[in-house]
């Protein structure tokens, strides 16, 4: 088993995946703007614009999810010295970073024609920024801090403030009075989004995971090349 | 497999993650108020001390029947079910303010009951769904 988890093995297995990635993404990919763009229904009060949420609100997922895997991993190689997991959130960090973005412009977008505003500092909105901030120190204290053992240190710190926001970020809409909705997909209780709205909206999660996945393994079979290259930073 | 150092780590981990819990938590209490985005009626009308010359926001529901417009001076009333407050506004309102819809307004207070507002804000709730016809 611990040799099947070996980096080379991995290497090889991950290549196979990647290949079927490949394949099935594009085909995912159009059906499901097909089903946003065209086959859900307008909203009943914002029309079209309500469109927007088929992005913004899986890329948020995303960037939440993302860095609670992050900072789990992170706090888990803190911990154990469970070198592999350095190499795992190296490669997912820019992902998160990305759909945090992400999640912050076609937010904007969305805010003009429906708030009247771009941005406004209520706590939803500000502690997503927060999280972005997040994103760019753990990217830099890896990037730029040479001494594995002072970034790991970093990393870790950097993760265990950054989950409490992760639960601010959460919660913040049902804390404080804000600007933001409160979340309508909710794992415990109903959910208020039609369903003919919550099929684009899950094909959406679908591929952007999909995509995720895909940029996921690039990433992590780069960072395996680079560490057998250097010869350095041996697992 | 838990020796001593990693039992170290953890134990400094964990204090670690305690604290700066702590430390967050006290100071979103101290902000308090600032985390607020928007004062709803009852808050203004149980809050004493108002500083009536510093812009705030209140936000509400757009009451039923309550908007009057005359040139281009819009009135309507916020209201939270409990409390209520006339908000004047001169400019144009976006696309979704409408009659028992979520509000936002910035401006200044008058007093507690009336409110010129300087920007408005529409607020959407949570649900979606197809229009009904």
């Amino acid at each position: 088993m611990l040799n099947f988890l070996s980096p080379g093995n991995l290497f090889v297995f991950f290549n196979k995946i990647n290949k079927l990635i490949t394949k099935i993404l594009l085909p995912l990919a159009i059906v499901s703007l097909v089903f946003s763009l065209f086959l859900s229904p307008p909203d009943y009060i914002q029309g079209d614009s309500v469109r927007i949420m088929y992005v913004h609100v899986p890329s948020s997922w995303i960037a939440l999810a993302c860095f609670s895997l992050i900072g789990f991993l992170t706090i888990f190689n803190f911990l154990f010295k469970f070198k592999n997991s350095i190499l795992i959130y190296k490669s997912l960090a820019p992902i998160g970073m990305s759909f945090c973005l992400i999640s912050i412009v076609t937010g904007a977008i969305w805010g003009q024609p429906t708030w009247g505003t771009f941005w406004a500092w209520d706590a939803r909105l500000t502690s997503m920024l927060i999280l972005l901030v997040f994103y760019i120190l753990f990217i830099f204290s890896y990037k730029f801090i040479q001494n594995q053992n002072l970034s790991s240190k970093i990393c870790a710190t950097l993760a265990a403030l950054g989950i409490v926001n992760i639960f601010i970020v959460k919660y913040s809409v049902d804390f404080w009075s804000t600007l933001h909705q409160t979340s309508s997909v909710k794992i415990l209780g109903d959910t208020s989004i039609d369903k003919s709205m919550l099929v684009p909206l899950t094909l959406m999660l679908l591929v952007f995971l999909v995509y995720c996945a895909l940029i996921f393994l690039m990433k992590y079979r780069a960072e395996i090349i680079r560490m057998k290259k250097k010869g350095l930073k041996r697992l | 497999m838990l020796n001593k150092k990693i039992k170290n780590r953890s134990l400094a981990f964990t204090l670690f993650f305690l604290l700066s819990i702590i430390t967050i938590f006290f100071s979103l209490k101290v902000l308090d108020d600032n985390v607020l985005y928007f004062l709803s009626p009852t808050e203004i009308n149980d809050k004493e001390n108002i500083n009536f010359n510093k812009p705030i926001r209140i936000g509400g529901m757009v009451k039923k029947n309550s908007i009057i417009l005359n040139n281009n001076e819009i009135k309507f009333v916020v209201t939270d079910l409990k409390n209520e407050i006339i908000v004047s506004y001169r400019g144009t309102v976006p696309n979704l303010f409408a009659e028992g819809k979520g509000v936002v307004a910035e401006g200044l207070l008058q007093d507690k009951k009336f409110f010129i507002a300087k920007r408005i804000l529409a607020k959407h709730d949570e649900n979606y769904m197809p229009p009904k016809d």
